[in-house]
C-alpha cells in the first residue's frame, strides 16, 4: 500500500562533490588574458569583454554609462544601424552594461557565424565615434524614462537606499537626474573612450561549445589593439563612502500609490571578509529563498506581500545586507515590524538541525543546478575574476555551507541583525 | 534533434520522458490544460489564484517547499491565459520527492481556510504590485476588452477585477480543482538525467493511483471577426503619451502563425528593426517603441506600443506607423531582411535548448498543442515562410478594420 505521508529517501545535496570546471587561460600579444570554458552541447557561445570602465572612473554623472551605450551607436565606417542589422542577421545579440568599476560588452550568438562577429566587435572597441545626433536620442529618451520610471515607488526606494548607504557621489550610491543627462556632452564621452575602452584595461572570457581555432581568431581581432595588459597595476581613484547620519525614512511618491516599496539596509564587508560567506547562509535562512523566515511568516502567514528577501550586494570595495519588499500600504509598518522580529528570533535562538540542513541541502542542490551550462560558469568566474578572488573561495563557500554551526549562525545574527544598525526607508 | 518518448498511464495522464545525461539535474514538469480562458466571467482570476493555493499543502503533505529544499531542488509555476504549468528542479538522484510531491498536489489539496485566505491576500498584493501601481497599468486590462467581445481573452490572467479575487469562496475553489485539476487534463514531462524506465516506474507509483477525472471539453465562446477599427482615449498622470495598437491575427497552430510572428521580428525585433530605426531614431517621435504579439493558444493579437517624445502629437505619432503598415503591405520584404528574421529565431530556439528547464517545458506545451514533436519541426515551419507570405498575411493583420487602438493621454 503506499503511503503518501512518507517522503522518499533522498540522497543529501551535502553529499555531492561540486566542482567548478577550470577555464583555461591564453594572453595575446598585447598581455590580455582571455579565460576560455569548452562546454555544452549546443552550438552556441558567448564572449565577453570586461572594461574597467565602470562609473568609478567617471568625472562627471552617467559619463560611463553613456559611453557604454553609445559604443554600438556608430564607427567611422558604420552607422548605428548598419552595426545593429549586422549583429541582428546572423541572430546573434550584442549586449553592453555598465556597472561599478566594470563596464562590458557580451556577444551571444550560435558557434558558427562568430568569426564574422568578431570583427565588427574589434571596430566598436577601437573606432567608436560617438555621434552627436545618437548622443541627443540617448539623452532625451533616457531622460523620459527616468520620468516614468520616477512613479515607481520601487525604483525610488533602491535608488535612494544605496544612496544612503554610500554617499550620493560615492559610485555605489549615486543616481541619475534629468539635469545629469542634459549635461551630457560628446567630448567628455570621447575622452572617455579613448581611456577606458580604445587603451582600457580589462579581460575576455569565452564560453561555449568553442569552435576550432577560437583563440586564434580573437588574438588576431584584439591581439594587435593598444589596450593595456590584464595584470598591469593600476591606480584606483579613492572614493570615499559617506553614510547617511540619518536612519529612518519615509518618502511620499505617489499620493494614489496602494503598495510601499520597503528597503531596509546595512553596511557589510566584501567577499574577502571571513563573514561574507557564512553570512550567505544566514542570509538564506533569514529571507534569501522561498522557505526563509522572512517568505515563511510576512507573506505565507501574513499575506502583506507577493515576495519579500534578503540579500547581500554584488559590490566589490565593500557590501551590504539589504530586506526588500512592495507591501500594502496599510500594512507596510506591520512588515517591518515582522521584519526586526525575524532577526530577534535569529539573534536569541539557534536555528535548528533540521532548518539548518533543509538550508544546507537547498543551497548547494541549487548551486549544482547554478553551475548547469557554459555561460553559468563563466559568470562565476567572471565574479571571481571582478572581485580578484580565485577557484579556492568556490571551495571554501561549499565547505562552509556543508560545516558551519547553529552557533557559529547565532554568533553572526548578533554581529550583524540588529536594528539600530539598519536604514529603514518606505516609499510611498 | 530533442529526442523523448511518450506514453500514456491508465487514468489518462500523458508522461513524456526526454534524457539527457549531460546534466547532474532532472526537471519535473506538470501542465494542466486550464487557463483563464476557462474561467467563469464573473469569478476571473481564479486559475491563478489556483496557482497560489497549490502551494498551501496537499492531502498528505502540509508542508510542500521543505521535504523539496531539503531534496536540494527549487520549484516554481505560472499561468496564462491558456495554460498552468509547474515545476521542480532537483538533482537527479532525489527526482522520486519530485514525484511525490506533485502527484499528492493531483491527488488533492488540503483546501485550508488559512491557505484560502492567505494566498488571497498575496494574490492582492501581486495585482497592485503589477498591475495599479505602476504608471500605464491600466492599458492592457483596457486593450483585452477593446479587442475582444466575446472571447475570454477579454480579461487578463491575474482576474478582471480585484473584487473577483477578494470574493472567492473555498467552495469554488474546491469545484474548480476537481474540474480542471485531474490526470486526464494533465501532461507529466521528466527530463534530465533520468532513464525513461525509471520514469516509468515512479510515474505508475505515483500517479498511476489517481482516478482519471472526466476529460475538460473546452467550448469556449467564438469572438467574431472584427469588421471595423476600434478606438479608446485613456487620460492619466503619465509623464508621456503613449499608443497601443492591436490587431487580431491567427491561432497558433494555423501556418499563418509563424509568418505573423516573423511580420513583428521585421516591424520590431532589435536595435535593426523597421520601427525602432524609422520612428526613434530617423524621425524621432518616440522614445521606444516594439511590436510584438500575445503567443497565445486561440487566436491572439499583434500589438504596437510606444511611448511618443514630448512635443509630438498622437495622431502624427499614429500616421507615421500606418506609413510602416503600408510599406510591409505593399513590398516585399528584402531577401537579406527575410533571412535576418530566420535566422533570428534560430538563434532563439537553440538558446532556448540549452536549458533543461526550458526543453521540458516547451515539451509539456507543445504536447498540449498536439504534439509534443512540435519540438523539432517548429524551426522549419519558420524557416519555409516566404515573402509572398509575408505580403499577404500583412494586408490580413493590419486591416485598419482589424485594429484596435488606445490613445493615451498624459494629464500633465
Amino acid at each position: 500500500m503506499l503511503n503518501r505521508k512518507l517522503a522518499p529517501k533522498i540522497t543529501d545535496a551535502v553529499e555531492f562533490e561540486l566542482a567548478l570546471p577550470p577555464y583555461t587561460k591564453h594572453t595575446l600579444k598585447n598581455g590580455v588574458d582571455v579565460y576560455s570554458i569548452d562546454l555544452g552541447t549546443q552550438d552556441t557561445m558567448m564572449v565577453t569583454w570586461v572594461f574597467y570602465a565602470g562609473n568609478w572612473y567617471e568625472e562627471k554623472n552617467l559619463v560611463a554609462s553613456a559611453t557604454n551605450f553609445l559604443l554600438k551607436n556608430g564607427t567611422s565606417q558604420k552607422k548605428a544601424f548598419a552595426i545593429n542589422e549586422h549583429f541582428e542577421y546572423y541572430g546573434a545579440y550584442l549586449n553592453r552594461t555598465c556597472h561599478h568599476e566594470t563596464a562590458e560588452l557580451t556577444l551571444h550568438c550560435l558557434s558558427k557565424h562568430v568569426n564574422e562577429l568578431l570583427p565588427v566587435v574589434a571596430e566598436l572597441i577601437t573606432d567608436s565615434v560617438m555621434p552627436v545626433d545618437e548622443l541627443e536620442i540617448f539623452k532625451k529618451n533616457m531622460a523620459q524614462r527616468l520620468q516614468v520610471n520616477l512613479l515607481k515607488n520601487d525604483f525610488v526606494a533602491g535608488r535612494l537606499i544605496d544612496a544612503y548607504l554610500f554617499g550620493p557621489e560615492h559610485p555605489y550610491g549615486k543616481y541619475s537626474s534629468l539635469e545629469d543627462y542634459a549635461a551630457l556632452n560628446q567630448d567628455e564621452i570621447k575622452d572617455f573612450y579613448t581611456k577606458y575602452y580604445q587603451g582600457g584595461r580589462g579581460f575576455i572570457l569565452v564560453a561555449g561549445k568553442l569552435p576550432e581555432g577560437i583563440i586564434s581568431e580573437i588574438e588576431k581581432y584584439f591581439g594587435g589593439l593598444a589596450l593595456k595588459p590584464s595584470g598591469a597595476p593600476e591606480k584606483i581613484m579613492s572614493h570615499p563612502v559617506k553614510p547617511a547620519q540619518q536612519k529612518k525614512y519615509s518618502v511620499l511618491n505617489d499620493p494614489n500609490g496602494v503598495q510601499g516599496a520597503i528597503r531596509i539596509a546595512r553596511d557589510f564587508p566584501n567577499r574577502h571578509h571571513p563573514d561574507f560567506q557564512k553570512m550567505q547562509v544566514l542570509n538564506n535562512v533569514f529571507g534569501g529563498y522561498f522557505g526563509s523566515r522572512l517568505m515563511a511568516n510576512i507573506r505565507e502567514d501574513k499575506g502583506y506581500t507577493y515576495g519579500i528577501y534578503s540579500y547581500l550586494l554584488n559590490q566589490v570595495q565593500t557590501s551590504g545586507l539589504m530586506i526588500s519588499t512592495e507591501a500594502g500600504k496599510e500594512v507596510s509598518e506591520a512588515t517591518i515590524a515582522e521584519v526586526y522580529n525575524e532577526m530577534k528570533s535569529l539573534r536569541e535562538k539557534p536555528v535548528g538541525e533540521e532548518e539548518l540542513q533543509t538550508t544546507r541541502n537547498f543551497m548547494i542542490g541549487t548551486l549544482l543546478g547554478d553551475l548547469d551550462g557554459p555561460f553559468q560558469v563563466a559568470g562565476r568566474w567572471k565574479n571571481i575574476l571582478v572581485n580578484n578572488l580565485d577557484e579556492q573561495y568556490f571551495y571554501k563557500g561549499i565547505e562552509i555551507i556543508k560545516s558551519i554551526t547553529p552557533a557559529e549562525l547565532q554568533e553572526l545574527a548578533n554581529k550583524y541583525l540588529d536594528p539600530k544598525d539598519y536604514y529603514e526607508l518606505v516609499v510611498v | 534533434m530533442i529526442q523523448f518518448e511518450k506514453f500514456e498511464l491508465q487514468n489518462g495522464l500523458r508522461v513524456l520522458v526526454h534524457h539527457d545525461p549531460s546534466t547532474p539535474m532532472a526537471v519535473l514538469d506538470v501542465l494542466y490544460d486550464v487557463g483563464a480562458r476557462d474561467e467563469n466571467p464573473e469569478k476571473t482570476g481564479f486559475a491563478h489564484l489556483f496557482e497560489h493555493l497549490m502551494f498551501g499543502g496537499s492531502i498528505n503533505i502540509s508542508d510542500f517547499e521543505t521535504p523539496l529544499q531539503l531534496a536540494g531542488g527549487e520549484n516554481n509555476a505560472f499561468t496564462t491565459n491558456d495554460l498552468t504549468n509547474y515545476y521542480i528542479q532537483l538533482p537527479a538522484e532525489n527526482i522520486e520527492t519530485a514525484f511525490w510531491l506533485e502527484s499528492d498536489r493531483m491527488l488533492s489539496l488540503s483546501f485550508s481556510k488559512k491557505s484560502l485566505e492567505v494566498q488571497r491576500k498575496v494574490v492582492c498584493e501581486e495585482f497592485k504590485e503589477h498591475y495599479i501601481n505602476k504608471p500605464y497599468a491600466d492599458a492592457w486590462f483596457k486593450m483585452r476588452e477593446l479587442a475582444y467581445k466575446v472571447h475570454p481573452y477579454r480579461w487578463m490572467t491575474i482576474g478582471k477585477e480585484l473584487s473577483h479575487i477578494e470574493n472567492a469562496q473555498l467552495s469554488d475553489v474546491k469545484n474548480f480543482f476537481f474540474k480542471h485539476y485531474r490526470p486526464v487534463n494533465a501532461i507529466l514531462v521528466v527530463a534530465g538525467n533520468i532513464k525513461t524506465e525509471t520514469v516509468r516506474e515512479l510515474a505508475e507509483k505515483w500517479f498511476g493511483p489517481i482516478p482519471p477525472g472526466e476529460k475538460y471539453i473546452r467550448n469556449l465562446a467564438r469572438e467574431p471577426r472584427q469588421t471595423s477599427a476600434r478606438e479608446l482615449e485613456i487620460r492619466a498622470d503619465v509623464p508621456l503619451d503613449a499608443i497601443y495598437k492591436s490587431y487580431h491575427m491567427a491561432s497558433r497552430t494555423d501556418d499563418q502563425y509563424y509568418t505573423t510572428d516573423l511580420i513583428t521580428e521585421v516591424l520590431g525585433g532589435g536595435g535593426s528593426s523597421r520601427l525602432h530605426h524609422v520612428l526613434v531614431k530617423e524621425k524621432k517621435l518616440f522614445s521606444n517603441i516594439e511590436c510584438y504579439h500575445t503567443g497565445s493558444t486561440d487566436a491572439g493579437l499583434a500589438v504596437i506600443e510606444g511611448k511618443l517624445i514630448k512635443g509630438i502629437k498622437l495622431e502624427d505619432a499614429n500616421k507615421a506607423i500606418e506609413i510602416e503598415l503600408d510599406k510591409i503591405k505593399s513590398e516585399l520584404v528584402e531577401a537579406k531582411e527575410l533571412i535576418k528574421v530566420k535566422n533570428k529565431t534560430e538563434s532563439a530556439i537553440l538558446f532556448e535548448d540549452m536549458s533543461v528547464m526550458n526543453r521540458a517545458t516547451n515539451l509539456a506545451m507543445y504536447e498540449l498543442l498536439g504534439d509534443a514533436n512540435m519540438m523539432n519541426t517548429e524551426l522549419e515551419k519558420y524557416q519555409s515562410v516566404s515573402a509572398e507570405q509575408i505580403l499577404e498575411t500583412s494586408k490580413t493583420v493590419f486591416d485598419n478594420n482589424n485594429s484596435n487602438t488606445i490613445w493615451y493621454y498624459s494629464k500633465n
